[in-house]
């Protein structure tokens, strides 16, 4: 009767202590920042939980620079950032105890979007720079019809209002830019306004079949008046670097904690999470980039 | 309960089971007391936050740099820290939502108090009711794909993201504020005044426009300056739908950031204890400095109305 006890007594200590671990073994991982990023990584993880009992992913947007200030805070375990880090971050995060480590996972060719019916096919840097200073105001200006610009923009938030302020406006955006709460509503803003200007991520102008967005015209881009204007709907622009627009997308996260979220780097940099990078219209890694992350070992 | 009492002292010789229930009846008085006196203290708590997390950038940067019109501490070649912009673009959004909200919330409330049918009261007011529950996001979401759109077809703008279009969804928000509560206000006005009204020989309409709003006052201008607070605080719709550019606006046909969106946009990134982060607290202590001013208003309106009543 007492082995009998005993017996019973160990099964079901084994058992709990199963389910306990079990319990404790569940992760979950939080995604947080760019808005850009945020439906393919959204995407991934639901990908990524099909096949990973056990764990869970939450994936949260508010634009780089939240996501940024997240992992800096050590409140998320994934930065989404369409910018790499300021070195001032960097230095904030090493003070807060956080080793910030940046991978590459996929490459946006950053559009410049009009309304369908503006006739403009393509436009140098520097004019565009003109125009988000707001110094050029009329789309006759740079050759199209007699027309007033209307500017689309991001908040100061958004890792791609940072990146296209440095790589193209170099200086201030013009006062009147309305600043939109993310690429869909520039988009949508765009599609119902003549006049509009926008800049979307590529995965924001085509659908997951490949197709634009008939609302809008994606125009090439030139990287100075004398050179040839390349679209960045082509991947072999994307690849060469001739569209002047081609981008990073990154994901840093706590080297001190890399062990949690390896294993979902891993399979958004491989061949599954490429595919879907694919589907959601942006490009995958080139080689450069594939470079980039093995020095973290990625 | 005579029973009890007449029990209670043979079972309590030293007077200890009365003593125990006067120290309850002493723990719950302070108790409620206490939870009176809270929301005082966290208004307090509240004003003493924002002004000593503010007050550093005031101390850094001199009051003058918040008194310029433009706000863009994140320039790419000088930071500027003005709240002129802001405070127009709130001001011009919030009297614009009072400007549509009232003529037809007064209106509303007044059919509902005095003309409408009882089966259409008893429709209209759970419908209104519901309007007050719809969430902002997708107020704002219409004000996006729906409102902004129509304002530049009949205004033949280039777009519809200006401060007419936060105005008129912020009307739509606080338009259940201002009927329940002007209803409330009218429908309690007391029966004997209408009928001294009507024996006099006046009309339907005189009666209402002449005696029952007027003795209804307090509490409709209290409904209006609580619609008023809605409006000066609210956010997500604002932020979607004025288009929020940084310029001082000119017109209602402007693209405007108020105040509450540029803290909604900005608090999120900003690194903590820089001028920036300082800034931001600067501007929510004037914003709660204007809802406080509103109330304040209110207030005095309402006790100086109520001494001419009595």
């Amino acid at each position: 009767m007492k082995k009998w006890f005993i017996s019973t007594l160990t099964m079901l200590a084994l058992f709990f202590s199963f389910q306990t671990t079990s319990v404790l073994s569940a992760t979950l991982i939080q995604v947080k920042g760019s808005d850009t990023e945020v439906n393919l990584v959204q995407r991934m993880a639901e990908n990524f939980m099909k096949t990973h009992q056990g764990t869970s992913i939450a994936v949260t947007g508010g634009g780089s620079g939240v996501g940024i200030a997240a992992i800096i805070n050590k409140t998320t375990d994934l930065a989404n950032s369409s910018r790499p880090m300021k070195d001032g971050e960097t230095a904030q995060a090493k003070a807060n105890g956080v080793n910030p480590i940046g991978v590459v996972f996929a490459v946006d060719g950053l559009s410049v979007i009009i309304h369908a019916k503006n006739k403009i096919n393509s436009l140098t840097m520097d004019q565009i720079g003109q125009i988000y200073r707001g110094e050029l105001t009329n789309w006759k200006q740079v050759g199209g019809a007699d027309f007033p610009i209307t500017l689309y923009g991001r908040q100061p938030n958004s890792g791609t209002f940072v990146f296209f302020r440095e790589a193209v406006v170099r200086g201030d955006y013009s006062n009147k830019m309305n600043q939109m709460n993310g690429n869909a509503q520039i988009l949508e803003a765009v599609k119902k306004d003549a006049g509009g200007v926008g800049y979307v991520g590529i995965g924001y102008v085509v659908d997951d079949y490949g197709k634009i967005d008939p609302g809008i015209r994606v125009l090439e881009v030139a990287k100075d008046s004398r050179s040839k204007p390349y679209s960045a709907l082509k991947l072999e622009n994307i690849i060469s670097g001739n569209y002047p627009l081609t981008r990073p997308l990154y994901q840093y996260f706590d080297g001190n904690q890399r062990a949690k979220v390896e294993a979902f780097i891993k399979y958004e940099l491989g061949p599954e999470g490429m595919a879907m990078v694919k589907k959601e219209g942006f490009y995958p890694l080139t080689d450069q980039w594939k470079k980039y992350n093995a020095q973290f070992n990625f | 309960m005579p029973n009890l009492t007449s029990k209670t002292p043979s079972h309590d010789p030293s007077g200890m089971i009365r003593r125990w229930r006067r120290l309850q009846d002493k723990l719950i008085h302070r108790f409620f007391q206490l939870n009176g006196l809270l929301s005082i203290l966290i208004l307090l708590g509240i004003f003493f936050l924002l002004f000593a997390d503010g007050f550093p950038a005031v101390k850094h940067l001199g009051f003058q740099a918040f008194l310029t019109m433009i706000w863009n501490p994140t320039s790419f070649v000088k930071a500027t820290y003005g709240l002129g912009a802001m405070i127009i673009s709130t001001m011009m959004v919030t009297l614009g939502a009072m400007v549509l909200a009232v003529p037809i919330g007064l209106a509303c409330a007044a059919y509902l108090a005095e003309v409408a049918p009882s089966w259409i009261r008893e429709i209209l007011k759970p419908v209104i009711e519901i309007l007050a529950g719809i969430p902002s996001v997708v107020l704002g979401f219409l004000g996006i794909v729906v409102i902004g759109p129509a304002i530049a077809t009949i205004f033949h703008l280039p777009n519809g993201l200006n401060a007419i279009n936060g105005s008129i969804l912020l009307a739509v928000m606080s338009l259940p504020t201002i009927i329940s509560i002007s209803e409330d206000a009218i429908s309690s006005v007391p029966r004997t005044y209408k009928e001294a009204s009507l024996a006099l020989g006046a009309t339907h309409w005189q009666t209402l426009i002449k005696v029952v709003v007027p003795s209804a006052l307090s509490g409709i201008i209290a409904s209006i300056m609580l619609g008023m607070g809605r409006a000066i605080g609210e956010t997500m719709t604002v932020l979607m739908a004025t288009g929020n550019a940084l310029k001082t606006p000119h017109s209602i046909f402007d693209s405007v950031r108020p105040m509450t969106s540029t803290i909604a946009i900005e608090l999120g990134e900003v690194p903590f204890g820089s001028d920036h982060y300082h800034g931001l607290f600067v501007v929510g202590f004037i914003l709660f400095v204007m809802t406080f001013i509103v109330n304040l208003i209110a207030d005095m309106v309402l006790a100086k109305y109520q001494e001419v009543e009595r």
